[in-house]
């Protein structure tokens, strides 16, 4: 099964709230700043999506979208 | 490649003022979703509270009109009074709502006025800088009880849906949290009924949610969910509090 998921990377305030949620593990802050000047999240993994949506559905700020086959 | 999740066409392009972390910003995806749902993005009208969510209407893609401190349940009645077709709700946090603006929930959930209430229970005054609230929990430290809050002193939190739920012209009142993916799928689920409800005329449609105020708590993301899913819903007992 084939999912994607995209961050909307300058959006993101670094809360971590998709990494806690993500039951595959495969979400981390990363080591760069983004725009605002947070650490954004991003996927370390993406052949292991698979595309629950989890942390699109958790993220307040909007940043994540989910597409699966 | 299909979508599974992406942005509700209820919420506008703007970026949220919210700190990281914080649960204003899903409650308000969870309305999005709700009234794209509904088809009533166009036709419903948000009244903003004072306190956090005061830019609410910047955010949220209907109408929206902003009350003086704790009086959306004032301003909501007279506009679902004179246009009773259109879909109305209120956003307002605890201090707004459990404390400056008691009386016009109480009185607007007496009388049965026909519009939804979002309530965001965080425990504290977040946008002043973590005052203590009415729903503050015994033993919780804000910046007006650096001691915590004491039974002896402050007496003890307002349990708001239960409280108004006494009152025959409510006919829904559901607390929820939005703290992980599961209770935020029933959040959805709850504010959801509320609205249905209020399509149908049904009246005073009110929805609790427990809210996380990581900045103001001073504690992480992490440790504000826990907070949120132990000591106060402990408390404040998640589920349907009146339904009729
Ligand atoms: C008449 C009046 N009194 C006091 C204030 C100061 N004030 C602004 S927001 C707020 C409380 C906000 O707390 P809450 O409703 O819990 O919302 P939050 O910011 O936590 O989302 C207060 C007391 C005000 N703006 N107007």
């Amino acid at each position: 099964m084939a999912a994607k998921v995209i961050f909307d990377r300058d959006r993101c305030k670094g809360c971590e709230l998709c990494v806690d949620a993500c039951p595959v593990h495969i979400l981390a802050l990363e080591e760069s700043t983004n725009r605002k000047g947070y650490h954004p999240a991003g996927c370390t993994d993406t052949s292991k999506c698979i595309g629950c949506a989890s942390c699109a559905r958790i993220c307040p700020d909007s940043v994540i979208s989910v597409y699966r086959d | 490649m299909k979508p599974v999740y992406v942005k509700s066409k209820g919420l506008q392009d703007t970026e949220l003022h919210y700190c990281p972390g914080c649960s204003h910003g899903i409650v308000h995806k969870l309305i999005a979703e709700t009234l794209e749902e509904l088809n009533i993005i166009d036709t419903s009208v948000l009244i903003c509270p004072v306190g956090c969510g005061v830019f609410a209407g910047n955010y949220l893609a209907c109408d929206a009109v902003e009350a003086a401190h704790g009086r959306a349940p004032a301003v909501a009645t007279g506009i679902k009074r004179t246009c009773p077709d259109q879909p109305v709700f209120t956003y307002q946090g605890d201090g707004d709502l459990a404390s400056i603006g008691i009386a016009e929930i109480v009185h607007a959930a007496m009388r049965g006025e026909k519009f939804t209430t979002i309530f965001i229970n965080n425990g504290i005054y977040g946008m002043t800088g973590g005052q203590m609230a009415p729903t503050t929990l015994i033993g919780q430290k804000a910046t007006t009880a650096p001691l915590g809050r004491q039974k002896e002193l402050h007496g003890e939190p307002i349990r708001m849906c239960e409280m108004l739920s006494s009152l025959g012209g409510l006919v829904y009142a559901e607390r929820v949290c939005v703290a992980d993916v599961p209770h935020i799928i029933k959040a959805k689920r709850a504010i959801k009924k509320a609205f249905t409800k209020q399509l149908n005329n049904e009246g005073f449609t009110f929805v609790e949610v427990l809210a996380a105020c990581p900045t103001n708590w001073a504690m992480t993301t992490r440790k504000a969910n826990e907070w949120v899913l132990g000591p106060m819903a402990e408390y404040y007992p998640l589920g349907v509090i009146k339904e009729v």
